[in-house]
């Protein structure tokens, strides 16, 4: 069983790798940094996009290195440092939007060459199952009476979450400055603060809430995204019952800066090649990420634009001065 | 009994022969990288993830749990031979171990830690195969209140640590929290203490600081008076082997230290240190012989090997019934699951017994393994002493700096290292404890971020801390911890080893 798996598994590596080479010039070599520590989303992402190239062929050879450090902004400089070189891809998020005005770095991602976006993860806010909040609009008006008194649970200062309890305030019309926002290392510590009914609410990625969602502990009150979730049909957008806001976890790809229209274009080129694979698909169902592609000038309005977004509602919580 | 049928059919699974293979494989590439420096249980799972794709979920999830397993038992080994402790929660470890080797008890340590380690792990394990779903319930309720009284219990067996003056043992504590202090602050997203170095927003790794202070301060200590009054490390003094004394004293500490790290390891915040700092100042208030801690009292290693292997299964809890990782190896544990499409959580048992009951099987198959992999090792470890001085130190220097590069390949990393090792030589040299500095940087920033969750929570108020039973009893404990040993034995003593 095993064994034959394996048989077949490396005929098609080599017959791929045959057609690859045959069919068109491609990057021999690619390195992939993920800036961060082994076992978080970026590093993930570094690593299934390594197996996608190299199993779908793509790609030859490709590296992974971790560079840890300051929400990923020492990563951030070693790429820019890296002027001109077109075999370097780094991996990248939202989170690092904010990372690199909380951290002040003296780097930051309009240096970078942008090649494309990858996936995207809605939010939730979620309740304790016996919270007397049922909807979005109750926890709109609950905030809009005395923004100090709702606690909120989520990830990192700065990160995702806090962004969008942020956002959420400002789109209700509440004093966004006034949010009590308590950061966890994860969402187990948040999770406990929660079913202890000690805070009104909490804010995660879908995924890492889905156990406790689908066990009847935790109710949703909102997703995030543009659309309702496919695995969880029953929870309301913002938008459904409101509220004017849409946010999404994306991840995305950057390159160094200094690269020339040929170098940038093999980049996308490869980057597209390895999302239209069934390596990658089968990689996006199995992690449960949704594909989010988005290339080239495209990508680059779009990080423009985030930026701006999340600057202006840091600026207002008071994160940066 | 439901219990007890599903993890006999989880033994038919997990002792199929191809599974026994990948347990084998997995537990003795965890034992090469526990001793290696640099890299530990986290980033060798997370490179093999994308090799592992193709292959049967259960054969290598089972790898990847032996890899942690054997992970567990490796960190230690550094820890006894060479006073570097390669993560965290072997540095209760290292404490008395350290002291054993250079009195030729090298052996006996490595023994005690690894039938240690053994009889922990299995316990823990019948704890994770009968007692998960009670547990997750209580460990999911363990609120920042909760956790903020913990962490003033490990504050007040830090003195266990002190030595004989309290006043140099506070000292060197509060520099260690002062250092705790350093980098972004988890709940403002403020950099405190960085000076504007980019390096430093991530704070000070607790391994950097203590293989600088322990493993390179005292190679410069040593040097420093190699002419003058050159130590001597003895190779290997009386049996290789523990002796009945020995195992007299180690099975009980071998008890209390699973006591406490299953439990603390199965709660999302608690991690492998505070239950280690617990057990070995339970044991050196327990033991017959409290003047030979500080140089090499069997129950110091022990215990807190114990401590430190109980609560690796302790977090398989979280992650195997609420899909929680608690660790960084759990988190890419946690990943293997999902790339196989499984979503660990409150319907996994139910919905994969086999491979549930197939893996915590394969975690006893792991841990008779892993005996019998590293006991005729001991041998061939402790000739390691044997190496002449010189040798010896600037291997361990080369072996410090290797390992830090590899965690984090930065000049300021290494700069760091060095700078520690400086301060410990200077600790050294003017009779300041070490262990209370490194203890300080993992408790405080700890301490300090659950108590200001637990007052963002109740909007101020401090009462919370004693309206909750659980941190209002834990308090208590620390309370009584602290004020019982002045009570016994009157004020004198204190007055008297004050000078």
């Amino acid at each position: 069983m095993l064994t034959s798996i394996l048989k077949r598994t490396a005929v098609t590596a080599v017959a791929l790798a045959a057609f690859s080479t045959a069919a068109f010039a491609q990057l021999n070599e690619l390195k992939i940094m993920a800036p961060a520590a082994p076992g978080g989303g970026w590093d993930g992402t570094a690593r299934s996009m390594q197996q996608a190239l190299t199993t779908a062929g793509i790609v030859k050879s490709v590296q992974v290195t971790n560079v840890t450090g300051a929400g990923g902004t020492i990563g951030l400089a070693q790429l820019i440092g890296a002027k001109g070189q077109g075999d370097q891809l780094m991996v990248n998020g939202f989170v690092m939007v904010g990372a690199i005005l909380l951290n002040k770095s003296p780097v930051n991602l309009t240096q970078v060459t942008p090649i494309a976006r990858l996936t995207a993860e809605a939010e939730v806010i979620v309740v304790p199952a016996d919270s007397p909040l049922k909807t979005a609009k109750d926890l709109a008006d609950r905030l809009k009476a005395d923004p100090a008194k709702v606690t909120w649970a989520g990830g990192s200062a700065g990160g995702t979450d806090h962004i969008l309890a942020a956002l959420f305030a400002q789109a209700v019309g509440a004093d966004a400055k006034k949010i009590n926002y308590i950061p966890f290392s994860g969402g187990g510590e948040a999770l406990a603060a929660m079913l202890g009914g000690r805070v009104t609410a909490g804010v995660s990625g879908y995924g890492e809430f889905e156990g406790q969602i689908k066990a009847g502990k935790l109710r949703v009150l909102a997703v995030s995204s543009s659309k309702r979730l496919e695995n969880a049909p029953d929870a309301p957008t913002l938008k459904e019952q409101g509220i004017d806001l849409e946010l999404l976890n994306w991840r995305s790809v950057v390159a160094p800066p200094g690269l020339s229209a040929d170098q940038t274009k093999a980049l996308i080129d490869t980057v597209e090649k390895m999302v239209k694979s069934k390596e990658w698909q089968e990689i996006l169902k199995a992690r449960g990420w949704d594909d989010s592609f988005l290339a080239g000038a495209a990508f680059d309005t779009f990080l423009k634009a985030e930026i701006e977004r999340v600057s202006k509602v840091m600026t207002e919580v008071g994160l940066v001065k | 009994m439901d219990t007890l049928l599903s993890l006999l059919h989880g033994f038919t699974v997990a002792l199929a022969p191809s599974k026994m293979l990948f347990c084998l494989i997995g537990v003795f590439l965890g034992t090469a990288v526990g001793v290696l420096p640099g890299i530990g249980p986290a980033l060798t799972v997370a490179l093999l993830l994308p090799v592992t794709f193709k292959l049967d979920p259960a054969g290598s999830l089972i790898m990847f749990a032996g890899i942690y397993y054997g992970g567990m038992y490796g960190g230690s080994t550094t820890a006894i031979l060479l006073n570097a402790p390669g993560e965290s929660a072997s540095l209760a470890t290292a404490l008395e171990g350290s002291k054993m080797a250079k009195a030729g008890r090298g052996g006996p340590a490595l023994a005690t830690s690894a039938i240690g380690s053994f009889v922990a792990g299995l316990i823990a394990t019948i704890g994770l195969a009968f007692l998960a779903p009670w547990l997750v319930e209580v460990a999911v309720h363990f609120g920042p209140w909760d956790y903020f009284a913990l962490m003033i219990v490990a504050f007040v067996t830090v003195s266990a640590t002190f030595g004989d003056s309290p006043l140099r043992g506070l000292t060197s504590l509060f520099l260690g929290i002062t250092l705790g202090l350093v980098g972004i602050d988890k709940l403002t997203g403020q950099a405190r203490l960085t000076f504007g170095v980019p390096e430093l927003l991530n704070g000070v790794e607790v391994t950097t600081l203590a293989v600088g202070l322990f493993a390179v301060g005292e190679a410069f200590y040593v040097a420093s008076k190699r002419f003058r009054d050159p130590e001597e490390i003895i190779p290997i003094k009386g049996s290789l082997w523990m002796t009945k004394q020995d195992w007299k004293r180690s099975w009980a500490p071998w008890l209390r230290g699973t006591a406490f790290g299953f439990p603390i390891g199965a709660l999302p915040a608690g991690g492998a240190e505070v239950p280690t700092f617990l057990s070995y100042s339970t044991e050196k208030r327990l033991c017959k012989y409290p003047e030979e801690f500080g140089k090499g009292a069997i129950e110091g290693v022990a215990g807190p090997e114990a401590a430190n292997n109980a609560s690796a299964a302790g977090t398989l809890v979280p992650l195997l019934t609420l899909g929680l990782p608690t660790s960084a190896t759990a988190a890419i544990m946690l990943a293997g699951f999902q790339q196989y499409g499984l979503n660990p959580g409150p319907l996994l048992f139910a919905e994969k017994p086999d491979l549930v009951w197939g893996l915590i099987a394969s975690l006893f198959i792991a841990n008779v393994m892993l005996v019998i992999l590293n006991l005729p090792l001991i041998g061939l470890w402790v000739r390691l002493l044997a190496i002449p001085q010189p040798w010896l130190y600037a291997g361990i220097l080369v072996f410090s700096t290797m390992g830090t590069l590899a965690v984090n390949g930065s000049p300021v990393e290494l700069a760091m290292l060095f700078a520690f090792g400086f301060l410990g030589y200077l600790m050294r040299r003017y009779d300041y404890p070490v262990a209370p500095m490194v203890v300080g940087l993992i408790l405080g920033p700890m301490a300090e971020q659950q108590l200001r969750r637990a007052l963002q929570i109740s909007l101020g108020d401090p009462m919370i801390l004693l309206e909750n039973p659980g941190s209002a009893t834990l308090l208590g404990i620390a309370f009584v911890a602290l004020v019982a040993p002045f009570v016994m034995s009157g004020l004198n003593r204190f007055k008297a080893s004050e000078d």
